[in-house]
């Protein structure tokens, strides 16, 4: 496949045209994402591709076009709805937990809702506590929803894709820091399929699991490890419903030690389940300490520059928690 | 002919008044039935009965076509038996039986015919209406010609959700006819202390849309208003708001003492009864006799004795099927 760098931004862009110009029922709605491009620019140029009937332009009303694109699903069309910061699906919650979400079962098996719900998440940008959220281990918690969490603009592409093509809804959350941040994409479609993590980076010492952002302060973490001669490996897990239980499992048996990071606040985060899921496994056995949880302070997100780094986990925190975890080795 | 004398919708024939009347009374005893099953502990969970409110959904329903599709609300066994249900799979569904219409899994508040263009109840109080306008957005995107009916209560139209659903209706000109069935109360809440305006249907103007009132009991001014709307929408013009003023004569769901109204008050709304309104209308139009309306009633009463049969005959549903269908 003939592949070139383009940034994580122009991979959600690329993989929804893909998807557009293969099928007439994918269509996006959201605030300001016509002319202006969307909050961050994620469709600029794509009202002047697909017009304004395929990419529409929405008034600030977060729950009425979420249940807009469940019951434009509901009825046959696959939407992709944009909401301009992942805090904002506070204000559509009972339409994606109550409607989207159970729709089908509470139907017995009747009708599905493929709709994808495309969102910006994380801090980093000075927005301060209502702009800046990680709240994807609610998503999490939903029977019904799968939640997506790309750190790569390869894996952006192939897993709005595979979140498209599902007929389910999929809450894919982009981390508004990654967006600029550039790899090697195909230029043609491909898919990866929703529920299978990835070890971006092989080592022998330690397992760090890490989503979104987190990935790429892992992988920093580890260069800087292996100077001093501990091999970390880093596994993505990418989607986190479904989570690929097998690869984390694995990946502990070879370590036996296990580092849990993300930028959500800790206190009831993704990671305590991605513990769970490993202490409950064959993997306990294989542990030489104890397993370690990095995750956001128990604080809303502050403006500061300095106290919003400190807010969330940092290369260094990274570091020092895996010289405490081998320091038995 | 009958039809000379009253001024109906073209697809409004004798047989259909006929069917309709049958119909009123199917809405009627079913809920009967299940208010007396509950009171029994026969059913358990909760229910919505629609009992005095059967003309909003028989009427406005009898209007559209196969096609086009309906969003009902929590009170929503009536919309439900008007889109064509079967009130045996109903039945079934309210004994959490297998052969029910979710499978046992959904209950009173979930029941949908999603092939027959019920996109469902629903047991948050204004959750459908954004459904509803996702709904009409796919028939014109998909240029498929059909209509929804909203259905949803005085209560609804005061959540965040029907101000968000009529203004994007209405900038869209998507064909949705919102369709408030204001029974009086919002569970205990008269709807005179929860909202200023005198009609729900005054807010129309607010996002630039017609907006009617009519008598929720008169089953001849229902059908002429709401095919007034569906032409509208059909046509490409957006959205109408009607709303029906209409009465629930039971409780808002099971053990509710109903200290929030006056027992006269009930009486003088019994008495405006929206069956017995329409059988008036169509003996005085010649299209039923007293004998005949009895046939048709005893008829309706009958399928409902069948269902409830069908239903406590059905088997319940395996524990292997509890985590079926989370996911497609």
């Amino acid at each position: 496949m003939a592949t070139r760098q383009i940034t994580y931004l122009e991979a959600v862009r690329e993989a929804m045209s893909l998807e557009m110009r293969e099928n007439n029922d994918v269509f996006i709605l959201g605030e300001d994402i016509g002319v202006y491009g969307g909050a961050f620019g994620v469709t600029r140029g794509m009202i002047e591709e697909f017009g304004p009937e395929r990419v529409r332009n929405t008034p600030i009303s977060e729950a009425a076009i979420a249940g807009a694109a469940i019951g434009s699903a509901l009825t046959g069309m696959r939407p992709i709805l944009e909401l301009q910061f992942s805090d904002f699906i506070t204000i559509a919650m009972d339409q994606m937990v109550n409607q989207a979400a159970k729709t089908r079962y509470m139907f017995g098996g009747k009708g599905k809702v493929p709709m994808v719900l495309r969102t910006p998440a994380g801090s980093g940008t000075g927005a301060a506590a209502q702009h800046s959220q990680s709240l994807e281990a609610w998503m999490a918690h939903i029977p019904g929803l799968k939640v997506v969490q790309p750190s790569t603009a390869y894996d952006v592409k192939g897993l709005l894709k595979a979140a498209i093509d599902d007929d389910n809804p999929v809450i894919f959350y982009e981390h508004k820091l990654l967006y600029k941040t550039t790899g090697d994409v195909p230029e043609e479609s491909y898919k990866i399929e929703l529920g299978k993590a990835d070890i971006k980076r092989e080592g022998t010492d330690v397992t760090i699991v890490a989503t979104a952002i987190m990935v790429h302060k892992a992988m920093e973490a580890a260069v800087e490890l292996e100077k001093e001669g501990i091999s970390v490996e880093v596994v993505d897990p990418r989607t986190i419903v479904p989570l690929d239980k097998e690869t984390i499992i694995n990946s502990v048996k070879k370590t036996g030690r296990l580092i849990v990071v993300h930028e959500a606040v800790q206190r009831g985060g993704f990671g305590g389940e991605i513990v769970s899921v490993v202490a409950e496994s064959e993997a306990f056995d294989y542990l030489d300490a104890p397993i370690k949880r990095l995750g956001g302070k128990e604080v809303p997100i502050p403006y500061n520059p300095k106290l919003e780094r400190a807010a969330i986990p940092q290369v260094p925190d990274i570091i020092e928690a895996v010289k405490e975890t081998v320091k038995n080795k | 002919m009958m039809v000379k004398t009253l001024k109906l919708p073209e697809m409004i024939t004798e047989q259909k008044l006929k069917d309709l009347y049958k119909e009123m009374w199917l809405i009627r005893y079913f809920d009967e039935k299940v208010d007396q099953f509950f009171a029994k502990g026969l059913i358990h969970g909760t229910t919505h009965l629609c009992v005095g409110q059967e003309a909003s959904a028989a009427g406005s329903i009898a209007v559209i076509g196969r096609k086009d599709k309906i969003v009902s609300t929590h009170r929503g066994h009536g919309h439900c038996i008007s889109k064509e249900g079967d009130v045996n799979k109903m039945m079934a569904e309210l004994f959490g039986r297998e052969t029910g219409y979710c499978k046992g899994k959904g209950g009173s508040m979930h029941i949908a015919d999603v092939e027959k263009g019920n996109l469902g109840a629903n047991g948050i109080v204004g959750g459908g209406l954004p459904l509803a306008v996702g709904a009409a957005l796919t028939s014109k995107m998909k240029k498929e010609d059909y209509v929804v009916l909203c259905f949803f209560g005085d209560g609804a139209s005061n959540e965040g959700s029907f101000h968000e659903s009529v203004n994007l209706a209405a900038i869209w000109d998507l064909p949705v006819v919102f369709i408030c069935e204001n029974n009086q109360y919002g569970m205990s809440g008269p709807v005179k202390e929860m909202t200023r305006v005198e009609n729900i249907a005054d807010r129309a103007s607010g996002y630039g849309i017609p907006g009617h009132v009519v008598d929720g009991l008169d089953m001849i001014e229902i059908m002429n208003t709401v095919h007034e709307a569906v032409e509208h929408a059909r046509g490409g013009n957006g959205p109408t708001l009607i709303e029906m003023k209409t009465y629930r004569w039971k409780g808002h769901s099971k053990s509710d003492a109903k200290k929030y109204r006056t027992r006269e008050e009930e009486k003088e709304w019994r008495e405006k009864d929206g069956i017995k309104r329409f059988k008036e209308t169509l003996i005085d139009a010649g299209v039923l006799t007293e004998e005949t309306a009895k046939q048709l009633q005893e008829a309706a009463n009958q399928e409902i004795e069948n269902a409830v049969k069908f239903a406590e005959s059905s088997p319940e549903p395996s524990l292997d099927s509890l985590l079926e269908d989370v996911y497609a």
